[in-house]
């Protein structure tokens, strides 16, 4: 297990690579150095000098890819790319454009991300287990019908709908909670607890649905049949015998979610004023700083490979019969 | 099983509930209020943006303005009441005293053609001290407490509250002068580097010699000389700069010129502290009403009443109105009124109006979104112009208005083969879309009346621009009733004849005549480009628009690449000089080859000579007779069509008093008033929760179970019947 | 008139003949077509598809774009044809003045004043206010009283005519039904017709007299706003699968087929461009394509093209995000039917790899290819409002809900609420994707009775 993991760790690195070059790529064709140092300085009275001091004081006066200047193996490495990758992987954020640490940003923010993203997955999970396995007792009947249906219904609403409807009813119309912002310790509750709200309603449909099928293939099967035979009741056969068997592709497809949990969520946090890394994120891509979104690009692709790893290796904790290699 | 999940439900919405009413105050208020102490009076607003730069020699955004200008005192300042703005002593005692030099550094009179520098002596206000800071803390034996040699010595020190000590000293002549030559230092960035070299003497110099500097940590800048900086006594200070620029006066008012202590500069140099963000780019020290004791940029951030701050006092003197607005009250009476202000962060314009509503910010429009989105709601155009709605005065909200020093406008490039060029025809042209683009409907349906529309370059309140009939353009307007009226379309249609495109078409070939509109991408909507198009079909005429991100308009903007665009400018002063730059045609940014603010390329020889002249005269009638004659000049040609002069406000929730907006100072939050009890009264009062909806959606939650439970009893039952 | 084949509407035209070509094959194949009418046996799959095909249609007529001739001026000699910069579509013909109908700024739907209050003058040049009449709406009613019964009348005259046109659809089809024992439920598809047809036929009567929907910022009529979005939301579910499927196509099969290093090569471009956060990868790109059309102004006449230009550059970004999961499930798949018998045979037999992809690996994957195709459907389409929200979304050139949904937020919260814009759009975009949501559950039903693709 731990050589596999190893491995997956080393190719991993091909991707990071990968990923970061994309990003460079994208970014430097879209803005150029001259950009970034405006986007910095404002636009009133900047002369060309400071914009060249602020491109060599930042790093940014080297070509991009290919110094022919320089000889041999310098050519590649006296460049932008080269000095703002290296530093990448051995985790050196090092500072944002505007100079603050990216390091203490990020794990400062990542925590609302995290109060926000965790319950709504928990929760969400619940709500859609208890409403699934409900659909399925009553399975071949009218209120199966109408719940399909209606699960076909809220996944056709757009999420902006829940949010917009969501923050307009409860905040403005009846002033249960604070419209938007964030506070630390116990008070933070009043805060997510109408984006959680709004987050599981939302998953509501998809995820209820999914499930439903899942448990439906389960009830379906011998060992559920045997049990009804011998006179268990259906509520003991839902829960002693389906919930347990489809917890397995269930749970093994939520692993993949939980490392990007931290990312945040984009949409949810602009519209609640959670401080967290999406909005991060959509800050630093307005005001092209490209230290902090090369560092979110990178470390969602860490993630996510984690998230990969996770899975294979959830698989072989509930199956035996699966091996890593 | 329905059982045990029901009770669940239960066990949840009392947790709820019981969380819910565990807070004091109404369920939505945003604020922590268990974190005030009660008896101090706060102030709560936001920021859009965290702000990126507090350090006064780099810092350059209104948002950041918005805080630091609280926090640092530059020499001069602008008058809280009085319009139009004006100057008055901050940290100085007096208005700077002004000498004129030859080559030789002898003092000549200003009128003299020899001229080559003018020099600004300085007196500082006694007194002064800075807020107490761990720069300062001195042990027994005179050195300094809090320096350190090693990262490892700092690592406990995160944030500044971390320093058990705090110590003050007075404010020395040398500390500004210490700021100019870190405004001078490349290290620093400062984005007016460049800029102030050209005026400020010896500036340059200084930066070549810093660039050689080998540094290691912190450079004491005290060590090298600037030649344009003398320090007389500690008191007194003086700056020469070249030629004659009589609005230097006008940047002795910016942060830019505030003193910073070279205590501070070192001690946020020690090692390791940059990476946790102590540095004074972040942690402002100065000698203002106030000083910044929270900086989470990602959540809120706290200014606290300065201890330290010198005794400074309300006007007794103020614009007329004023005094009938309740203005006055506190004439005379000490400042700071507020103990505390607490900025959180708040990026979305509808959150923001909603809680201003709700009554949990006490001021709304601090930032500019406010501006454009939501005033839409508070405002209307009464037939004495923009006024309250019924709803916001039945809040007994006020509104505080001024005009901004800015201009938003939109224009040619004069270079252009269609639309440029100077001959009569052209001139037609542009004078007949400058008729047809209807400015006052723009304002009405996208700006709900909170802009004024354009007449010239130069803005209502600053020197130059005329009230009343004498200020209107008469190429668009025409004096009726006592009001500028709009020329007719006609009019506009018989000078595109004249100017060889009847009916918008071209007079030889009949093609129809297509303009293209350069617009930034994220400053356009549908029905924006819509209502433009409509502008330029009442003539005829095609527009087509062409959207473009930031950087791709700038670049076409420097290349001469574009044929209408628009574009604002944000005036640092209220001065007409500021505004006639503009289109003087050596900043045209293809002429000069350089990033100049002429995007129009108007280069009128006429024009550039009387701006020429203009530029180094002190204000006064003469002044203002140049000043008409260059705006005579701008209408007649055209560079600009249309625009807006836009109008800021301020809402002001009813316990706020002593607020009024002032276009360019930002320093006026020592003179707000706000009264706590009202607050708290009205916050409870306007936050009833409405728990009806929240009951009944329970309960209509737990019905359903019954019938279901029912259905799976009897399903129940069925399936044991049919077995036996 | 000038014809106008936007790059769009050339892809829509590819997509709309393999459709043809598709539907054709079905019909030849017994199997599939046996497969297929499983989905029209129900009478949910029968009104989803009429449905579907209505949105279809609308979008089909508003890709037929041209260019009006501008009028010469009288007096004025003119030697060649000018076309306006305008592109127009049948689709604004069939629905008359609706496009041109502008007012000058916000109005209810059914209201005939605007929507706030504006400064008039009186005949003495006093200012005072008043809601202005609006210039489009209720202008043949003698006074404003009579507008309740005008509409009444008027939309049962509007029904009226839709239930002729409907009538004289279905009856030769009945007629031609009699005593066949069909298996299809062709009195569903009457009535969803008849109601289609009577929406559509009210529609376009009532909103020549009246703004249905109300107005925008800009005076706009919001229907046919909503209207126009169609064919954007049509396009950006179909065209985004459309683009990405070729490359997610040959390069699965080929990475299950061929193994080895081009397995390798593959499943690390995949995973490579899935590990970067899709919503930056699509603001990122989105970028770049639009500073392409910046440098390259030439190629494109108009506003429109060049807006249509982005329009499919996002699409195939949205497809670049999405390809991934395709590629993927055909790798497994073909990974699995090369291991079967009949391959290896195939192989034996010294049949090319062309041959035996074609003959025998890309039928036996075609249903991952078309559920794919389906299930993406209404996530684009959803999808499409999220990243106008973000700012990346379509170009302001077009109409899309989107765009409308994301004006709508703000406009919710003016005194009185401006609900109508967000309202239609919402509609609009409910009724495609819910329809789509169904349809697509009844073709996964019936070509996936067992294998459980990943629902996300």
């Amino acid at each position: 297990m731990l050589a596999y993991i190893i491995r997956r760790l080393i190719y991993a690195i091909p991707i990071l690579m990968g990923v970061n070059l994309i990003t460079f790529l994208l970014f430097f064709v879209v803005n150029t150095p001259d950009d970034m140092a405006r986007a910095q300085l404002g636009d009133k009275y900047v002369t060309g000098e400071a914009i060249e001091l602020w491109k060599e004081t930042n790093g940014y006066h080297q070509p991009l890819f290919f110094n022919d200047k320089e000889e041999g193996l310098t050519a590649l490495t006296e460049t932008i790319f080269f000095n703002k990758s290296i530093s990448l992987f051995t985790f050196d954020f090092g500072q944002s454009e505007s100079g603050r640490d990216i390091t203490s940003d990020v794990s400062q923010r990542v925590w609302p991300s995290v109060m926000f993203a965790l319950p709504t997955l928990l929760i969400g999970l619940w709500v859609n287990i208890c409403i699934a396995l409900l659909v399925v007792m009553f399975r071949n009947t009218g209120l199966e019908k109408a719940f399909v249906i209606s699960f076909v219904g809220l996944m056709s609403v757009s999420y902006l709908f829940y949010i917009i409807g969501g923050q307009y009813l409860v905040t403005r119309l009846w002033n249960l909670v604070p419209v938007s912002g964030f506070q630390t310790g116990l008070d933070s509750f009043r805060f997510l607890v109408l984006p959680v709200a709004i987050g599981v309603i939302a998953g509501t449909g998809a995820g209820a649905r999914l499930y439903r099928t899942l448990f439906l293939e389960e009830a379906d099967q011998d060992y559920a049949r045997t049990a009804r035979a011998k006179g268990v009741s259906e509520v003991t056969v839902l829960f002693r015998h389906i919930l347990p068997n489809a917890m397995i592709p269930i749970l093994t497809n939520i692993v993949i979610v939980i490392p990007m949990l931290f990312m945040g969520s984009l949409v949810m946090e602009s519209f609640f004023g959670i401080p967290g890394l999406g909005s991060y994120m959509i800050d630093a891509l307005k005001s092209q700083d490209f230290a902090i979104v090369r560092t979110m690009v990178f470390i969602g692709s860490v993630l996510y490979i984690i998230g990969l790893i996770a899975t294979d290796i959830s698989y072989t904790l509930v199956d035996p019969r699966v091996r890593l290699n | 099983m329905m059982n045990r999940k029901a009770t669940r439900y239960l066990a949840a919405t009392l947790t709820t509930a019981i969380l819910l009413t565990g807070c004091s105050g109404p369920w939505n208020n945003p604020h922590q209020e268990s974190s005030v102490n009660q008896n101090q009076t706060v102030y709560y607003t936001n920021f859009q943006l965290p702000p990126q730069h507090f350090d006064p020699a780099i810092s350059y955004s209104t948002d950041e303005s918005m805080l630091i200008d609280q926090i640092y005192e530059p020499p001069l300042g602008y008058h809280f009441l009085k319009r139009p703005y004006e100057l008055e002593p901050l940290a100085a005692e007096s208005m700077p005293d002004v000498r004129y030099l030859n080559t030789n550094r002898e003092e000549i009179p200003s009128d003299s053609p020899d001229v080559t520098f003018s020099k600004y002596t300085i007196t500082l206000k006694e007194g002064i001290d800075y807020q107490p800071h761990p720069a300062f803390v001195k042990n027994s034996e005179g050195g300094y407490v809090y320096l350190f040699t090693d990262e490892s010595e700092t690592a406990n020190y995160r944030t500044l509250s971390d320093f058990g000590q705090t110590a003050t000293r007075g404010l020395d002549a040398d500390d500004f002068l210490y700021q100019i030559k870190r405004i001078a230092d490349p290290h620093n960035k400062a984005p007016l580097i460049g800029f102030l070299a050209q005026y400020i003497d010896g500036m340059s110099e200084l930066t070549a010699e810093l660039k050689t500097v080998e540094r290691d940590g912190w450079l004491d800048l005290r060590e090298f000389k600037m030649r344009g900086l003398e320090r007389i006594d500690e008191r007194t200070f003086s700056i020469t700069i070249k030629g004659i620029y009589p609005q230097f006066s006008y940047w002795l008012a910016m942060h830019f010129f505030a003193p910073i202590p070279w205590e501070a500069d070192r001690f946020y140099n020690n090692p390791g502290f940059k990476d946790n963000n102590l540095t004074l780019d972040w942690y402002p020290v100065g000698t203002g009403a106030y000083m910044m004791t929270r900086n989470d940029p990602n959540r809120e951030i706290i200014l606290e009443r300065n201890p330290n701050f010198r005794d400074d006092f309300y006007p007794t003197e103020g614009a007329p109105g004023d005094k009938e607005a309740g203005l006055l009250a506190d004439a005379g009476a000490k400042v700071p009124f507020i103990d505390k202000a607490i900025y959180s962060l708040d990026k979305e314009v509808l959150p923001m109006w909603t809680k201003f509503l709700q009554g949990y910010y006490d001021r709304s429009g601090e930032n500019h979104g406010n501006v454009t989105q939501n005033f839409d709601q508070a405002l209307t155009i009464g037939p004495e112009g923009v006024e309250l709605t019924a709803e916001m005065q039945g809040r007994e909200i006020t509104l505080s208005q001024d005009v901004k020093p800015a201009v938003y406008y939109m224009g040619f490039n004069m270079l252009d083969d269609v639309v440029g060029g100077y001959s009569t025809e052209k001139q037609k042209l542009r004078q007949a879309i400058s008729i047809a683009w209807n400015s006052e409907e723009y304002i009405e349906i996208f700006r709900n009346g909170s802009a004024i529309p354009f007449m010239g370059p130069i803005p209502p309140g600053i020197e130059g621009s005329l009230k009343g009939e004498a200020g209107i353009n008469t190429y668009t307007h025409d004096w009726k009733n006592g009001k500028a009226v709009r020329k007719s379309i006609e009019y506009a249609k018989q000078l595109l004849t004249e100017a060889g495109y009847p009916n918008g078409r071209d007079a030889k070939t009949g093609k129809p005549l297509k303009l293209y509109l350069d617009v930034q991408a994220q400053a356009t909507s549908k029905s924006l480009e819509d209502w433009q198009k409509r502008q330029l079909k009442k003539l005829g005429i095609e527009l087509e628009l062409r959207a473009t991100d930031w950087n791709r308009y700038k670049e076409k903007m420097s290349t001469g690449n574009h044929q209408m665009f628009s574009y604002g400018w944000l005036a640092d002063y209220p001065d007409p000089e500021n505004f006639l730059f503009l289109l003087y045609g050596p900043q045209s940014p293809v002429a000069c080859q350089c990033d100049g603010n002429n995007n129009a390329n108007y280069d009128n020889p006429d024009y550039n000579k009387l701006y020429k002249q203009m530029k180094t005269m002190q204000p006064g009638l003469e002044r203002n007779q140049l000043i008409a004659e260059m705006l005579d000049q701008v209408r007649a040609d055209v560079p600009w069509f249309t625009g807006e002069y836009p109008k800021e406000y301020y809402l002001n929730n009813q316990w706020v008093s002593n607020t009024k907006r002032h276009g360019i100072s930002k320093a006026t939050l020592k003179y707000l008033k706000i009264d706590s009890e009202v607050r708290k009264q009205k916050q409870a009062e306007w936050n009833q929760p409405n728990l009806v909806p929240l009951v009944a959606g329970m309960s209509i939650f737990v019905a359903l179970f019954v019938p279901a439970i029912r259905a799976y009893r009897r399903r129940q039952k069925l399936v044991i019947n049919t077995d036996k | 008139m000038k014809p106008v084949i936007l790059w769009s509407d050339a892809l829509l035209f590819i997509l709309l003949a393999a459709m043809i070509t598709f539907i054709v094959n079905i019909i030849r194949n017994n199997q599939s077509r046996e497969r297929w009418s499983r989905v029209f046996h129900s009478r949910l799959g029968m009104s989803c598809f009429l449905i579907i095909l209505t949105y279809i249609v609308i979008g089909v007529l508003d890709s037929l774009h041209f260019r009006k001739a501008v009028e010469p001026v009288e007096g004025q000699e003119q030697t060649e044809v000018y076309y306006s910069s305008h592109i127009n579509s049948v689709l604004d013909l069939m629905l008359g003045e609706m496009g041109e109908e502008k007012e000058k700024t916000y109005s209810a739907p059914f209201s005939l004043k605007s929507y706030s209050k504006e400064n008039m003058q009186d005949e003495q040049g006093n200012t005072y206010r008043a809601y202005a009449s609006l210039k489009h709406a209720g202008k043949h009613l003698e006074s404003p009283d009579d507008k309740p019964l005008d509409i009444v009348l008027q939309s049962f005259q509007a029904l009226l005519m839709g239930l002729l046109i409907s009538a004289l659809l279905i009856a030769p089809h009945s007629y031609w039904m009699t005593g066949k024992n069909g298996i299809y439920p062709w009195k569903t598809a009457y009535v969803t017709l008849t109601i289609i047809i009577c929406l559509l036929s009210w529609m376009i009567h009532i909103s020549s007299l009246y703004h249905i929907l109300g107005t925008d910022k800009a005076g706009n009529d919001v229907l046919y706003q909503c209207l126009k979005g169609i064919r954007t939301a049509m396009l950006i579910g179909t065209l985004a699968t459309l683009i990405m499927m070729p490359i997610a196509i040959s390069l699965g099969i080929a990475a299950g087929y061929f193994k080895g290093w081009v397995d390798d090569i593959i499943q690390y471009l995949y995973t490579t461009l899935s590990s970067i956060p899709g919503l930056l990868l699509i603001a990122a790109s989105a970028l770049l394509f639009q500073i392409w059309i910046d440098l390259n102004p030439d190629y494109f006449a108009t506003g429109l093209e060049k807006g249509d230009a982005k329009f499919i550059g996002l699409c195939f970004i949205l497809g670049v995000t999405s390809w991934a999961t395709l590629c993927r499930l055909l790798r497994a798949e073909t990974l699995k039917i090369s291991q079967l018998d009949y391959v290896q045979a195939a192989h034996a037999f010294g049949v090319s790899h062309a041959r035996i992809i074609t003959k025998h690996i890309l039928p036996n994957v075609t249903h991952i290819i078309l559920i794919i195709f389906v299930l993406d459907f209404s996530g684009l389409v959803l999808a499409e409002a999220v990243l106008a929200y973000i700012g990346v979304g379509v170009d302001s050139s077009m109409h899309s809900w989107g765009n409308m949904i994301s004006a709508g937020s703000a406009e919710l919260s003016r005194v009185p609420a401006v609900w109508w814009n967000l309202a239609g759009a919402f509609t609009l975009m409910f009724v495609l994707v819910l329809a789509a949501n169904l349809f697509s559950d009844l073709v996964n039903d019936a070509f996936n009775p067992k294998t459980r693709l990943e629902a996300a």
